[in-house]
C-alpha cells in the first residue's frame, strides 16, 4: 500500500544525480523507470488511473499494471511495444533529486542513447537474466565509457524467470566484467534486480537472501560523481554581448569551468587579448565571485574584441588553441561520413566549417578492436583528425566535458549527423594558428635568455647612428643576444620604397617601421632602429607600440656643424645645392627629443664610448 | 475578495535566496534563452499568461539585463481566457518593459468557433493551434518559447529543448535532432522554426518554490477565494462571464476554490481549497496525488492526444 507523501523535503540540501537507463531491446528499462517512479510516489492517482486503462489496452503483463506504458509516451512506441526516443523523467527521494534519461535499446537509436549519456553522471546498464551479455549491452556501455560516464550499475534484470538464480547472476557478471575491464569505469556495480516486481530495486529482495549488495536505488542515493568543476580551469565561452547602450558592454555567458573574481586577469583564448575583470553583473547584483554552472555578465577593464564563440579564461590556466585535433566521432545519419566533407562544427557557443581530414580508424564496439576504414556510417564510431577553418579553444574531452565536445553538423540539411570528443591537439608545421597564439612573447623570450627591446637611434644624418648602432650589436650577438637592425637606407630600398620624404611619407616610413619593430619584439628579439625621425610625435607613436620599459629613445646629440662636416655621403652638400628636398636640418625641421632615455655626445666621447654607455644602461635595465 | 494581480503573492519581504537546486535550474534556462537570442533573427516568447510563462519571463529578464527583452512576448487570446489572466497579462508587460504582442483568429472569431457551441476540440485547433501557427506567420518569427515541461505529459518527457519544426509547424517526433551535451543544433532553413523550452527541466513544484522565492507576480486565480462555479460532470467550471450557459439542472453556486491550471475558462477545471498563499500552495502541491493536467477538459478525450496536438503545431 502506498501512503501519500506529506513532507517532501525542502530540495536546498540535495544532490542532483542525472543517470540514464540503457541495455538492449526489451530488457526491461521503461519497465524499471516505471517502477522507480511507482516506488517513489511519483505517480499520481489521475496517472495510476490512465495506466491502468492503458494497461488492458497496450500492455503487455496480462491483468497487472504494465509500468512501461508510463514512460512510453508516443503512439508509435506504445503500438510498438519499443522506446523511440529520449524520454527524460524526474524523480525526488530524502536524498536526492533525479533526471532519468530513458534511451532506447534497438540499434537505428544508438544515437539517442548517446545523447541520453551525454548529459548523464552515471549509467543503469540493464541485462536481461535470459540473454545475458548481448551486442547491444556492449555498445551502450563503450558509448557510455566514451562519453565520460565513471560509475555503472549492471542490473541483471528478470531475475525472477531464471529463478532468483545466483549462478545465473554471476555468470552474467563474469561475462560482463570480462568485456567491460577494457572501458575504465571506475566502478561497476551488479545488482540482481526485477523491475516488474520489484526486487532489489528500491526493497531488498527476499528472493535473493544470497544478495547481499545495495538496492538500486541505494546506489543512486550514494553513489560519488561529483567533479569539481568549480577546481577546474576558468572556460567561459561568450553566449552573448551584452550592450543595452554605449556606456555599457557586457559578455555573458555561462562558467563550464572554474571561478572568476572581479581583478582576476582574463584572456581571450584565441586572440590572446588580455584585460582584467570589472564586474560580474546579474539581475540580482554584482557578485564577487562566478562559479562554474553560473550564467553570468562578466565586464571587463579594456575594451578588447571579444564575441559570441570565444572562451574567456584566466592567464594562467589557456586552453588549446589549434585548428587540428584528433577526436573519436560517433555518427548518426543515414548518409555516411566522409572524410573531406566540410561540415558545419558546434564547439561551445562556436560554429566554425570542419572537415575531418582522416579516418585512423573504427572502433569495432563487440571487440574493442581498431580497424580500417573509409567511411563512418550511421552508429559507427571512429578515431578520426579533424580540421577545422579557424583555430578554436580546445580541451581534451576527459578534462573539461563542454571545451572537448563537439557536433558536426550537415550543410545543406541542418540534421545533426555527428558527435565528438576530443582526444588531443595536433602540433602541425603549417599549423600557423597555433604558433601565432599559444606561444607568446614571454615563451620565446624565456627560452633566448634575455627580454625584448628597441633601440631606437635618433638624430640628424651623419651623426653617428649606424655606427654606434653597429658596435652594439656586435657586443650583444657576441654575448648570444639576438638582435636585428633596422636601417633607414636598408628599408627604404625594400618595404619602404614606394616612399618619398615629404612630411607625409616620413611619418608612414616610421609607422611600418615601428609595426616591423614590434613584430620582432613579439619574437623576442633586441631591435636596433637607426633613424632620423625627426618628429616627436612618431617617434611617440612607436613608443606606444611597445610594451612598457620595452622601447628605449637614444638621442645622438651631434651639432649638425658636426654632422656637416662628416657628411659621410655627401647629402648636405646636395641638399645645400637645392638637389635634394625636405632635408632634415636644412630645409627641414628636426624636433630634438625631450625625454629620451639615453643622450650620448659622440662627437665628444667617442663612438666605442657611447656604445658602452648604452650597454650599461641595458645591463641596469636587465634587458640582458 | 480576489487580489490586484501585482500584489505581492507572498507573506516574505525580500525573495529568499535560492537553493542550490533552484539556482541550477535557473542557470540552465538563462543559457537556453541567451542561445535563442543570440542566433535567432527573429525570436518571440509565448506568453500563456500562467505561472510558467511567469517564471519563464522572469528568467529572460535575468538572461539579459541589464538589456532588454530583445524580443516581444505574443499572447493567442482566444477570447475566452480568465478576465484575471488579460487584467495580469497588460499589468506584467508594463511591469517588464515589454512589448506584447496579442493575437486573436479572427477568422475563427467570425465563424463563431467558440469551446461551448463548438466544443473543446475544435475551439482548441481554431483558435490555439491554427491561430499560433497563423501568429508566427504573420509576423515572421523563427524561433518561439514556451513554458512547457516534461514533467507535464508523456510526450513532453520526449521533446527536445530546441524543437524542430520541419515549414508548416509540424512536429515529426521522429525527425528531431539528437541534442548532445548542451550543444544546441539553432541551424533551420527560409520557413522552417525552432520550439524552445527553457523550463523543460523543472517541475511544477519548481516553479512554484521559485515563484515564492522570487517574488514573481502570479494571477490571482491560482489563490483559493469564494467564486461562483457550476459542477459539470464532478469537475467545477468557473463562470467567468454570463457566456457559460446553466445545462438544466444546473446552478451556480460559490465555492471556495482556485486553479492549478489556467486556460480557456470553459475548460479549466477549479479545485476545492483553501490555499491563499505561496506558502499555502507548495503544502498543497506536496500532499497532492493528481497531476496538474487532470483540469484540463482538453487532455481527457484520448491518451495520445496531447501528441496529436504537438503534431499539429500545438505547443
Amino acid at each position: 500500500m502506498r501512503a501519500a507523501t506529506q513532507e517532501i523535503p525542502n530540495a536546498s540540501s540535495k544532490s542532483l544525480l542525472r543517470f540514464l537507463t540503457c541495455g538492449s531491446v526489451d530488457d526491461g528499462k521503461s519497465t524499471l523507470i516505471g517502477r522507480l517512479l511507482y516506488d517513489t510516489k511519483l505517480i499520481f492517482d489521475d496517472q495510476l488511473a490512465t495506466l491502468e486503462k492503458d494497461s488492458k489496452k497496450h500492455g503487455t503483463t496480462g491483468e497487472e499494471i504494465d509500468f512501461a506504458l508510463l514512460v512510453d509516451g508516443l503512439e508509435a512506441e506504445r503500438e510498438q511495444g519499443i522506446t523511440i526516443d529520449v524520454a527524460y523523467r524526474f524523480f525526488t527521494t530524502d536524498k536526492r533529486s533525479f533526471i532519468v534519461a530513458d534511451t532506447p535499446g534497438h540499434e537505428q537509436y544508438t544515437r539517442n542513447m548517446a545523447t541520453g549519456a551525454s548529459n548523464s553522471d552515471a549509467a543503469v546498464i540493464l541485462i536481461d537474466a535470459r540473454k545475458g551479455v548481448l551486442t547491444q549491452t556492449k555498445r551502450h556501455s563503450y558509448i557510455c565509457a566514451l562519453l565520460g560516464i565513471r560509475h555503472v550499475v549492471v542490473a541483471v534484470n528478470k531475475i525472477d524467470l531464471m529463478g532468483h538464480s545466483s549462478q545465473v547472476f554471476e555468470r552474467i557478471v563474469e561475462d560482463y566484467l570480462a568485456f567491460a575491464a577494457a572501458l575504465g569505469f571506475a566502478s561497476i556495480t551488479p545488482i540482481p534486480i526485477s523491475a516488474r516486481y520489484g526486487d532489489n530495486v528500491t526493497v531488498r529482495s527476499a528472493n535473493m537472501a544470497w544478495y547481499d549488495g545495495p538496492t538500486l536505488l541505494d546506489w543512486l542515493e550514494s553513489v560519488d560523481v561529483d567533479t569539481d568543476l568549480a577546481a577546474k580551469p576558468l572556460r567561459f565561452p561568450v553566449q552573448w554581448v551584452n550592450r543595452p547602450n554605449l556606456d555599457f558592454r557586457g559578455f555573458s555567458g555561462t562558467l563550464v569551468s572554474g571561478a572568476v573574481r572581479p581583478g582576476d586577469k582574463v584572456v581571450v583564448a584565441s586572440s590572446a587579448k588580455e584585460s582584467r575583470v570589472k564586474r560580474i553583473v546579474t539581475y540580482d547584483g554584482d557578485l564577487a565571485e562566478a562559479r562554474a554552472g553560473e550564467a553570468v555578465t562578466l565586464t571587463l577593464e579594456d575594451e578588447i574584441d571579444i564575441a559570441r564563440g570565444d572562451v574567456i579564461t584566466l592567464s594562467t590556466e589557456r586552453p588549446e588553441v589549434t585548428d587540428q585535433f584528433a577526436a573519436h566521432v560517433l555518427w548518426m545519419a543515414d548518409e555516411a561520413m566522409l572524410p573531406e566533407r566540410q561540415y558545419l562544427m558546434r564547439i561551445g557557443c562556436r560554429y566554425v566549417p570542419a572537415r575531418i581530414t582522416a579516418l585512423k580508424h573504427k572502433v569495432d564496439v563487440n571487440t574493442l578492436q581498431h580497424l580500417a576504414g573509409k567511411t563512418l556510417e550511421l552508429n559507427e564510431i571512429g578515431f578520426c583528425n579533424v580540421s577545422t577553418a579557424t583555430a578554436v579553444a580546445i580541451d581534451p574531452y576527459v578534462d573539461n566535458r563542454d571545451t572537448g565536445a563537439f557536433i558536426l553538423i550537415d550543410r545543406f540539411t541542418n540534421a545533426t549527423v555527428g558527435a565528438g570528443m576530443i582526444d588531443f591537439g595536433l602540433r602541425r608545421a603549417t599549423n600557423v594558428h597555433r604558433q601565432d597564439l599559444s606561444v607568446n612573447k614571454a615563451a620565446r623570450s624565456r627560452i633566448k635568455g634575455h627580454k625584448p627591446a628597441v633601440l631606437w637611434f635618433t638624430g640628424l644624418s651623419g651623426s653617428g647612428k649606424s655606427t654606434i648602432a653597429n658596435i652594439i650589436e656586435q657586443k650583444l650577438n657576441a654575448r648570444g643576444i639576438h638582435t636585428y637592425m633596422l636601417d633607414g637606407d636598408n628599408l627604404r630600398h625594400g618595404l619602404n620604397r614606394d616612399l618619398g620624404f615629404t612630411d607625409a611619407d616620413r611619418v608612414e616610413n616610421i609607422r611600418r617601421v615601428g609595426e616591423v619593430a614590434k613584430l620582432f619584439t613579439d619574437a623576442g628579439v633586441v631591435v636596433l632602429c637607426s633613424f632620423i625621425s625627426p618628429f616627436r610625435a612618431e617617434r611617440r607613436m612607436v613608443r606606444e607600440l611597445m610594451a612598457e620599459g620595452e622601447f628605449i629613445e637614444i638621442f645622438v646629440d651631434t651639432p649638425i656643424e658636426e654632422c656637416m662636416r662628416r657628411d659621410p655621403k655627401g647629402l648636405y652638400a646636395r641638399a645645400k645645392e637645392g638637389k635634394i628636398k625636405n632635408f632634415t636640418g636644412i630645409d627641414s625641421p628636426y624636433e630634438p627629443p625631450e625625454q629620451a632615455e639615453i643622450t650620448v655626445h659622440s662627437h665628444h666621447t667617442g663612438a666605442e664610448a657611447a656604445a658602452a654607455r648604452i650597454l650599461d644602461y641595458l645591463e641596469a635595465s636587465s634587458v640582458v | 475578495m480576489t487580489k490586484t494581480a501585482l500584489e505581492q503573492p507572498s507573506a516574505a519581504a525580500r525573495p529568499s535566496p535560492l537553493s542550490a537546486h533552484l539556482r541550477r535550474l535557473e542557470a540552465e534556462s538563462i543559457a537556453i534563452i541567451r542561445e535563442v537570442a543570440a542566433e535567432f533573427a527573429h525570436p518571440v516568447m509565448l506568453y500563456s499568461i500562467g505561472k510558467d510563462s511567469g517564471v519563464m519571463l522572469h528568467l529572460a529578464a535575468k538572461a539579459f539585463y541589464p538589456s532588454k527583452l530583445p524580443f516581444p512576448l505574443l499572447h493567442v487570446d482566444t477570447t475566452w481566457k480568465f478576465r484575471d489572466m488579460i487584467r495580469h497579462r497588460d499589468q506584467i508587460a508594463e511591469r517588464y518593459g515589454v512589448k506584447l504582442l496579442v493575437y486573436v483568429n479572427e477568422e475563427g472569431l467570425a465563424r463563431g468557433v467558440n469551446p461551448i457551441a463548438s466544443g473543446s476540440s475544435l475551439h482548441t485547433q481554431v483558435m490555439k493551434t491554427e491561430a499560433l501557427k497563423k501568429a508566427l506567420d504573420t509576423f515572421g518569427f523563427d524561433a518561439a518559447f514556451g513554458g512547457a515541461r516534461r514533467d507535464e505529459e508523456k510526450s513532453r518527457a520526449k521533446e527536445r529543448v530546441f524543437s524542430f519544426r520541419a515549414a508548416g509547424h509540424v512536429w515529426d517526433p521522429r525527425n528531431q535532432r539528437p541534442e548532445l551535451w548542451r550543444l544546441y543544433n539553432t541551424k533551420i532553413r527560409q520557413g522552417e522554426s525552432i520550439r524552445v523550452f527553457p523550463l523543460s527541466n523543472w517541475t511544477e513544484l519548481d516553479i512554484w518554490e521559485y515563484t515564492r522565492a522570487e517574488n514573481i507576480p502570479v494571477v490571482p486565480l491560482y489563490f483559493a477565494a469564494p467564486r461562483p462555479v457550476v459542477n459539470r460532470g464532478g469537475l467545477l467550471i468557473m463562470r467567468d462571464d454570463d457566456r457559460l450557459p446553466l445545462l438544466p439542472g444546473e446552478a451556480e453556486e460559490i465555492r471556495k476554490v482556485r486553479f492549478r491550471s489556467l486556460g480557456c475558462y470553459p475548460l479549466s477545471a477549479a479545485i476545492e481549497s483553501n490555499a491563499e498563499t505561496l506558502d499555502d500552495i507548495i503544502a498543497e502541491m506536496r500532499a497532492s496525488r493528481t497531476s496538474e493536467r487532470q483540469g484540463r477538459l482538453i487532455d481527457t478525450d484520448e491518451a495520445a492526444s496531447m501528441e496529436k496536438k504537438k503534431r499539429e503545431g500545438y505547443f
